[in-house]
């Protein structure tokens, strides 16, 4: 790896917030850009820090080092890897299976998408072990147990998940409950004014 | 009353949520994926020797100590800022220093650390990356605390500062003291 371009291909936007680029796209386009977006974190600390800013300015640093990290990781070095699939059906199933999994380094891009480095390399090692036999579960775990559910887009539900699956649900019913209620209360509310004054009818 | 304050008060609790957000991104790094090694014994590893290529290093070779393997690579800029830091902060903690030279040439490295010194115990190389994926590594730099039993205790994704080796690293090297052989 000689570049660092600290860009990911693929990600920029079109003026129309259209994403550039072939086909497979999952989402939606500006959540694509992770990787864009972020240059103005890197700005250096202003040479003469308040002093009991100190430990601020550190972690801001740290935090700008992290960036041109996940940067530099992020070349524009467009790649189709030379994959020597068996037959179309395993290229179906590569193709499949490395759009569940997320890339590491553009984190709101698949596997099958990003041209990171580290993107191909995973790749590599997917298809290693489709070659070797494995299922689509177990290249899974493979991943899971070196970089976290994280890497599954679609995580199982666990104690540590379970907030991420529950709480769209409970706030929906937090939401719908409180409707009933303040909908209720308006019927309720209108009934009586109708008893009153009836007649018209609104 | 009370039902008139509360949209009022579920507005403030909207509020609070998001200043809680604000904070937490304060001191959290966003595209920070915590590790599932930690507390695990470290992958299997047998690696060239940067200076002897010839000569190879494994998991097994360091047990019986305690080491700080640092992820690091010629190219990437962030290590050059984390540099200076292990070499003054990091290497007098006296803990053993393994360069772990990620997705490099090696004559690239050699010029790197010529150039900015070598902190290192010992240098391995890991060209193709496969070493550093059973590690987890997604970026650079990265390091793990292993103790003399082989075990990850600590993770560190991002350069090491002076805050963080206070904060994170010490107290988790002095643990590693208290731990029974």
């Amino acid at each position: 790896m000689k570049v660092s371009v600290m860009e990911c291909a693929h990600t920029s936007l079109s003026p129309d917030g259209f994403t550039v680029g072939g086909e497979g796209w999952g989402e939606g386009a500006a959540s694509r850009s992770v990787c864009n977006v972020a240059p103005e974190r890197g700005a250096a600390p202003s040479p003469n820090p308040l002093p009991q800013r100190k430990s601020r300015w550190g972690r801001g640093l740290s935090r700008a080092a992290v960036f041109i990290g996940v940067f530099a990781l992020c070349t524009l070095a467009h790649a189709i890897d030379p994959l020597a699939f068996k037959d179309r059906a395993q290229e179906i199933r590569f193709q499949n299976l490395t759009r569940q999994l997320r890339c590491l380094v553009c984190q709101n891009q698949d596997l099958g998408d990003s041209d990171a480095d580290l993107a191909k390399d995973l790749r590599r090692q997917v298809f290693e072990q489709m070659q070797a036999g494995k299922s689509d579960d177990e290249i899974k775990q493979y991943l899971v147990a070196r970089y976290n559910d994280f890497v599954l887009y679609d995580p199982p539900l666990k104690a540590g998940t379970a907030l991420l699956w529950f709480a769209p649900g409970a706030f929906v019913l937090i939401g719908g409950i409180t409707l009933a209620l303040v909908l209720r209360k308006r019927t309720r509310a209108h009934a009586a004014v109708t008893d009153i004054d009836s007649g018209e009818d609104w | 009353m009370i039902a008139r304050l509360l949209p009022l008060l579920a507005f403030l609790a909207l509020v609070g949520l998001l200043l809680f957000g604000i904070h937490w991104n304060e001191h959290h790094e966003m595209t920070e994926v915590p590790s599932p090694l930690i507390d695990k014994p470290a992958p299997e590893f047998t690696l060239p020797l940067l200076y002897e290529p010839a000569k190879t290093l494994a998991r097994k070779d360091l047990l019986g100590k305690p080491y700080l393997l640092n992820v690091f690579g010629s190219w990437c800029p962030t290590c050059q800022d984390e540099h200076p830091i292990l070499t003054a902060r990091v290497k007098p903690l006296g803990i053993k220093l393994v360069g772990l030279d990620w997705r490099d040439q090696p004559d690239d490295a050699k010029r790197w650390l010529a150039q900015f010194g070598n902190p290192y115990d010992a240098v391995i190389t890991d060209q193709d990356g496969r070493a550093g994926i059973d590690f987890g590594v997604y970026m650079a730099p990265e390091s793990f605390l292993v103790d003399a039993q082989g075990m990850i205790r600590y993770k560190r994704i991002g350069m090491f500062t002076p805050e963080n080796i206070r904060d994170e690293l010490l107290p988790k090297i002095a643990e590693l003291g208290k731990t029974p052989k």
